[in-house]
C-alpha cells in the first residue's frame, strides 16, 4: 500500500504550517504577480470595451466620407489641387447606391457663439436633418434641425452640453434665446444629448445648425467651390448590415473616382472611412497594449515563481535530516517528490487565489479613478488559476527532485 | 549474481511459528562492501556472514571506523552490499529497486537513532503514525496504534506533547514508539543511548528488555558502549570490516526500574 494523496496534503499543510512568515511572504510573492495579472488585464480589457463604446454609439456600419486622403498612420495628404466634396457628389452616391438606409451630410468650421457677455469657440456644422439618427445622437432638449428649417434657411441651433455650460447660468433654459453665431443671431432651439469627453476629445463642444444655412448664409464663402459647388465636410451612409456595408463602401468609390474623373493610376481624392475600420485600427492598438500588459505582470508572476524555488530549496536543505528519516521509515523516492510538489503547488495555488482577490479589489479600486470601467473577465481568472498552479509545478519539481534524489544515510548524517 | 535464483519465497506475517523458528530475521552471508573514493578503493565490511534470529537481543560493537556503520546501513536496508546475500526475514533484499527497499524498511524495520530524529513542531503521537502514512493506513486505525505504541513505551499521557516539550529519555520513547508501531521484524537502534544521561539511558534499556521479553521483538544494537553490550544476550565485535568475535553474554544486566543501573534511585516508569 501507498501514502494516500489525502495523506500527502496533509503532511505539505503541515510543513508550510511551520514557517508560517515564510509561507506567507513566498505566496506574496505569487499574490502580486497574479494580482497584477488580473488588474492589468481587467485595465486593458476595460479600455478595449471602453473604446467600442465610443464607436458603437456612432453606429458600427456608419460610413463616413471624407474629401483628400486619410493614410493609416500618416496625416491626410491633399496633392495637386485641393480635393473637396460637392452637394452633388452628395446626392450621387447617397441616392445611387441600393442598401444605404440613412444618409446624411455636414458641412463644418470654427465659429464664436455669442450669449450676452460670454463667447464659445467651437465647431459648428452644418448638417442635414437625418444627421441626428444617422449618428444615433437626439437632443436632449428641444428638438434637432428638421426638414423646415432646411427648407427654410432658418437661422436656428442645436447646442452641445459644452457650448450651454460656457453660455448660459445653471439652470437658464437655452431653448428659446437667442445667440449670435459669427455675429448673425440664431434661435436655440435644442440641447444635444451629452456624449462626453473621450479619446477624440469633448464631443460636446458642438453646435448644429441647418445644411443650408451653413452653406448659404454662415460660411457662404467657405463652402464654395471655385466652380461655384457647394461644398460638403463628411457625407454620412448608413448600412443595414455589415455585408451591405463593404458593398456600399466600394460603390461610393467608384462613384466618386468616376464623378471627381480620376484616372486608374490616380490615387483617390477622397477617403472612404468606416466605423468598423476605425474600430479595428483601434482594437488592434488595445488589444496590444492588453497583450504589453499582461506580459509586464507575467515578469513579477516569473520573480514569484523564482521566489517560491528558492524557498523550496532552502526548504530541501533545512529539512534534509527530516527527508532522510523519512526515507529510513519508508518513504518512497515519490512519496518525497510528492510532498515537496504539492507543498510548491499549494504555495503557489493559494497565493494565486490571494492574488485573484488582489487582483479584483484594485480593478474595482481603479474603476473609481478613472472614466472607463475595468473588466474583469472569467477567463483571464482562469488563465490566472491554471498560471499559477504550472508556476508551483514549474518551479516546485527541481527542488523536489533533489529531495527525494537524497540519500538516505547522508540525509541522516546532515547537520 | 547466480545465487539470487536461491531466493526463498517471503514469509508473510500470518505464517505461523514453524517459519519463524525456522527463518532468521538476518541472513547475511559474505557481504563485502566497497567505497570507491575516487581512485581508492575502501573495503568496509570484507565478508561478513551472521544470522540473527527472531527474539534476539544483540549488540554489534567495533570501533569507529570497523564498519559496523556500514554494516548497521546494509542491514537497515539503507544501502546495498557490493556482494553476498541479505535476506531480512526471509526476502532477500540484495537486488529490490529503491522503491521496494522503502516498502521493505517500513514494514521490517523499524529505526532508532543516537538523535532521536522525531520531527519539531509534531506531537508525539503524530511522530509516531508517520511510518503508518508512508504504509497507506488509514487514518483511524494509525491513531489507535500510535497510541497503543506510545502506551507500550509509558507515554499514554504524553500523546500531544511536543518534542520540545519532553526529556531526552522521553523523545528516545517516542522514536522507539515510532520504530514499533508499524510492526517490524526486527528494530535497529544506533547508539539509542548515546545522547542521554545514564539514568535516561536506563529506562531507554529497561524499554528495549521489556518489549524483547514480552513480546519477543527483535532488537540489535549498534553501539560502542559496553553498557549497552552488557544488557543484551548476544554481543558481536567487529574490526576492519570482518567480525572477530561473537558470543553469547552470560549474565546480562536486567535494567529494571526498581534496580538502578548506575547508583541513582530510580522510579517506577511503567505502572
Amino acid at each position: 500500500m501507498n501514502i494516500s494523496i489525502l495523506d500527502v496534503l496533509r503532511l505539505s499543510f503541515v510543513a508550510l504550517g511551520a514557517n508560517k512568515l515564510r509561507t506567507f511572504l513566498t505566496m506574496l510573492g505569487i499574490s502580486i504577480g497574479i494580482a497584477a495579472v488580473i488588474a492589468l488585464l481587467a485595465i486593458g480589457t476595460g479600455v478595449q470595451e471602453y473604446v467600442n463604446q465610443q464607436f458603437a454609439s456612432a453606429g458600427s456600419n456608419l460610413i463616413g466620407i471624407v474629401p483628400g486622403r486619410i493614410q493609416r498612420g500618416g496625416p491626410p495628404s491633399g496633392f495637386g489641387q485641393q480635393s473637396v466634396l460637392t452637394m452633388a457628389d452628395y446626392a450621387a452616391v447617397s441616392s445611387n447606391i441600393p442598401g444605404v438606409v440613412d444618409h446624411a451630410a455636414d458641412f463644418t468650421s470654427a465659429g464664436n457663439i455669442v450669449f450676452g457677455s460670454r463667447t464659445s469657440r467651437v465647431q459648428i456644422s452644418g448638417v442635414t436633418p437625418s444627421f441626428a439618427q444617422v449618428r444615433n445622437w437626439p437632443a436632449r432638449k428641444g428638438r434637432f434641425i428638421n426638414d423646415a428649417d432646411m427648407s427654410a434657411r432658418s437661422r436656428v441651433i442645436a447646442l452641445g452640453v459644452t457650448v450651454v455650460k460656457d453660455l448660459f447660468a445653471d439652470g437658464e433654459d437655452p431653448v428659446g434665446q437667442i445667440v449670435r453665431v459669427n455675429n448673425v443671431p440664431f434661435q436655440v432651439i435644442g440641447v444635444m444629448e451629452q456624449k462626453g469627453s473621450s479619446f477624440l476629445g469633448d464631443q460636446d463642444a458642438v453646435a448644429y445648425i441647418p445644411l443650408s444655412t451653413a452653406q448659404e448664409r454662415l460660411f457662404q464663402a467657405l463652402a464654395q467651390s471655385k466652380s461655384g459647388d457647394r461644398l460638403i465636410s463628411t457625407i454620412y451612409l448608413q448600412a443595414e448590415t455589415d455585408r451591405d456595408r463593404l458593398l456600399i463602401q466600394s460603390a461610393a468609390r467608384n462613384i466618386l473616382r468616376e464623378r471627381h474623373r480620376l484616372r486608374p493610376d490616380e490615387p483617390d481624392d477622397f477617403s472612404v472611412i468606416s466605423q468598423q475600420e476605425l474600430l479595428d485600427t483601434f482594437g488592434a492598438v488595445t488589444s496590444v497594449l492588453t497583450i504589453f500588459l499582461g506580459a509586464i505582470a507575467a515578469i513579477s508572476l516569473l520573480v514569484g515563481g523564482i521566489g517560491i524555488m528558492n524557498i523550496m530549496l532552502v526548504s530541501v536543505t533545512e529539512r534534509t535530516r527530516e527527508i532522510g528519516l523519512r526515507k529510513a521509515i519508508g518513504a518512497k523516492p515519490s512519496a518525497i517528490l510528492g510532498q515537496f510538489l504539492v507543498e510548491a503547488v499549494v504555495l503557489s495555488v493559494i497565493g494565486g487565489a490571494l492574488g485573484i482577490l488582489i487582483g479584483i479589489g484594485s480593478a474595482l479600486g481603479i474603476s473609481n479613478a478613472v472614466d472607463f470601467r475595468p473588466i474583469v473577465q472569467p477567463s483571464a481568472i482562469a488563465l490566472a488559476v491554471s498560471f499559477s498552479a504550472a508556476v508551483g509545478l514549474f518551479f516546485g519539481i527541481y527542488p523536489a527532485r533533489r529531495a527525494s534524489q537524497l540519500n538516505p544515510i547522508e540525509a541522516l548524517r546532515y547537520e | 549474481m547466480a545465487l539470487t535464483a536461491t531466493v526463498q519465497p517471503p514469509v508473510t506475517n500470518g505464517n505461523g511459528s514453524n517459519n519463524t523458528e525456522t527463518v532468521p530475521v538476518i541472513d547475511i552471508r559474505d557481504v563485502t562492501k566497497v567505497y570507491k573514493m575516487g581512485e581508492v578503493e575502501v573495503h568496509a565490511l570484507r565478508g561478513v556472514s551472521l544470522q540473527i534470529h527472531k527474539g534476539e537481543l544483540v549488540a554489534i560493537m567495533g570501533p569507529s571506523g570497523s564498519g559496523k556503520s556500514t554494516l548497521m546501513n546494509i542491514l537497515g536496508c539503507l544501502d546495498q552490499p557490493t556482494s553476498g546475500i541479505y535476506r531480512l526475514d526471509g526476502v532477500d533484499v540484495g537486488k529490490l529497486s529503491d522503491n521496494e527497499l522503502a516498502a521493505i524498511r517500513n514494514k521490517k524495520i523499524g529505526f532508532v537513532f543516537q538523535s532521536f530524529n522525531l520531527l519539531p513542531r509534531t506531537s508525539a503521537i503524530d511522530n509516531v503514525e508517520q511510518p503508518l502514512i508512508y504504509a497507506g493506513v488509514p487514518r483511524r486505525e494509525r491513531r489507535e496504534r500510535a497510541k497503543a505504541a506510545l502506551e507500550a513505551v509509558g507515554l499514554g499521557n504524553r500523546l500531544d506533547h511536543h518534542p520540545s516539550e519532553l526529556s531526552g529519555g522521553q523523545q528516545q520513547r517516542v522514536a522507539i514508539a515510532r520504530a514499533l508501531v508499524n510492526r517490524p521484524a526486527l528494530i535497529l537502534a544506533d547508539e539509542p543511548t548515546g545522547n542521554l544521561d545514564s539514568r535516561s539511558g536506563a529506562e531507554i534499556m529497561y524499554i528495549f528488555q521489556k518489549l524483547n521479553m514480552e513480546r519477543g521483538i527483535t532488537v540489535v544494537f549498534v553501539t560502542h558502549d559496553p553498557r549497552i553490550a552488557d544488557h543484551t544476550r548476544r554481543v558481536i565485535r567487529i574490526a576492519d570490516g570482518q567480525i572477530v568475535s561473537d558470543q553469547p553474554v552470560a549474565d546480562p544486566i536486567i535494567a529494571c526500574p526498581e534496580e538502578p543501573l548506575h547508583g541513582q534511585p530510580k522510579h517506577k516508569y511503567f505502572l
